[in-house]
């Protein structure tokens, strides 16, 4: 368990704030190509077939510092959306009526000042709005009328919550987080979410270590017991989500001895099933800067969409199409493809 | 021959103890499966059991292997140090009960 609060690799001034040197890092482990693996498990590239899911990231200001952050979020950090790029947000729902979730992500994305215009820009047209939310947010002063507004507007809630105990919890995302985290999910179940009742509270466990996560089904099952029976709590379903080794969890294992291990872990554990399925097929995924990302890894990774396909919201908008587009892969992609898969819905070859 | 009888490398090997007699290993696994799937407890509820016995029966390959087991379920460390403790009260109790056995004798043989 760790006492003081981490601050992120950018403000450490640490080697691996560097996307370059994370993907030089994994380089550095021998793990084989991503997509000479797909090849020899006879796949194509991965290839997006459609934009259901519209995944927003609008920052990485956070009033908290996970250890396993793929963002390196935190408080010190000023990437904010703009207004105008917000704008192009809504205004690419508006022209693509195909894309029926707008998923909202950060950092902690409430804190942004364009996240409530986007959800209720979006929603006016009709999408089914989610916000990945860290919990504590909702406790801030500034937000205390943030589970009203939510609720008002019937967005989805994903909530991480690595563990249904406070020492798992607070070893990922800081003393005391466990505790912050109860109360919010308490404000949430009053407020009527997590109940059956159309207002859908998701939980999401990540691994607390360098391990692949157990079972989903299984884990939901002992999350749904023990935060019923000692803390009262009910939540819809939870998701399993694989841990990335990129930014602050590859520093983790980096720093611990567990980085060649790990990458041995996610390679061996290759799924083809869970290749078949992974998000990126499916999402298209937004920079605070409006540049376009096959994936929010992808995103931090600054690998931006290639292969003829638009990278701005600008370039999208004048386009008109972004489909179909091969994917940019390295060999993070592997953290989405070992054992049952790993995505923002969870496990996805259960 | 190994210097050590233990060899954490020995632990991915553990499959080639069906090369002889492939039949009874494919019935140890399908039984093994089994008994790990979900069921009336949870994976993580099994994992921990699994984490006491490997204690008691003292077998680091186990120990090695439900550690990471656990963790993976969702367990923390408290909870698996409680299942050891577990492992550890049976088996001093274990050897404590057999003391009324010497007191049998004792009262028997003795004066």
């Amino acid at each position: 368990m760790r006492s003081l609060p981490l601050l992120s690799l950018q403000a450490r001034g640490h080697e691996l704030a560097s996307p370059a040197a994370q993907l030089r890092a994994l380089a550095r482990t021998g793990t084989p190509s991503f997509d000479e693996v797909l090849e020899r498990h006879g796949r194509p590239p991965l290839e997006a077939r459609a934009i259901e899911v519209l995944q927003v990231n609008v920052g990485k200001l956070c009033n908290q510092t996970c250890a396993h952050c793929h963002v390196d979020a935190g408080p010190d950090r000023r990437e904010v959306m703009s207004r105008e790029t917000a704008e192009q947000v809504v205004e690419l729902l508006r022209r693509h009526p195909e894309i029926l979730t707008l998923d909202l992500t950060g950092g902690a994305p409430e804190l942004n000042a364009q996240f409530r215009h986007l959800v209720d820009e979006a929603s006016a047209l009709g999408r089914h709005v989610i916000d990945r939310c860290n919990l504590s947010v909702l406790l801030l002063p500034s937000q205390r009328d943030l589970v009203g507004f939510l609720r008002d507007r019937r967005v989805e809630i994903t909530a991480s919550l690595p563990s249904f105990r406070a020492a798992g919890t607070d070893a990922q995302r800081g003393d005391g987080v466990f505790a912050k985290s109860r109360e919010a999910l308490r404000l949430l179940n009053e407020a009527g979410y997590g109940r059956g009742e159309g207002l859908v509270l998701n939980l999401v466990h990540n691994p607390v270590g360098a391990f692949l996560p157990g079972d989903q089904s299984s884990l939901e099952r002992d999350y749904r017991r023990e935060l019923q029976l000692r803390h009262g709590i009910v939540f819809d379903r939870l998701y399993t989500i694989t841990n990335m080794p990129i930014s602050r969890f590859l520093e983790h294992v980096e720093r611990t001895g567990n980085l060649h291990r790990y990458m041995e872990l996610l390679v061996s554990a290759f799924n083809p099933r869970a290749a078949d399925g992974v998000m990126c097929r499916t999402y298209l995924s937004v920079g605070w800067d409006g540049t376009l990302y096959d994936c929010d890894f992808n995103q931090m990774l600054e690998m931006p969409t290639n292969h003829g396909a638009p990278q701005t919201l600008s370039a999208l908008l004048a386009a008109g199409r972004a489909l179909p587009r091969r994917v940019v892969t390295d060999r993070h992609c592997f953290g989405c493809t070992a054992g049952a898969g790993s995505s923002c819905g969870g496990a996805v070859a259960e | 021959m190994a210097e050590t009888y233990y060899c954490p490398h020995d632990l991915p090997r553990f499959g080639e103890m069906g090369k002889e007699r492939p039949e009874l290993w494919a019935k140890f696994l399908d039984y093994y499966n089994a008994v790990f799937a979900d069921g009336a407890l949870t994976a993580r509820e099994k994992a921990l059991i699994a984490l006491g016995v490997a204690h008691a029966v003292q077998c680091p390959y186990c120990i090695d292997a439900y550690t990471q087991a656990s963790l993976q379920n969702g367990a923390d460390r408290e909870q698996m140090t409680e299942a050891v403790h577990v492992a550890c009260a049976i088996r001093g109790g274990a050897s404590l009960v057999h003391g009324v056995q010497m007191r049998n004798v004792a009262e028997k043989v003795g004066m």
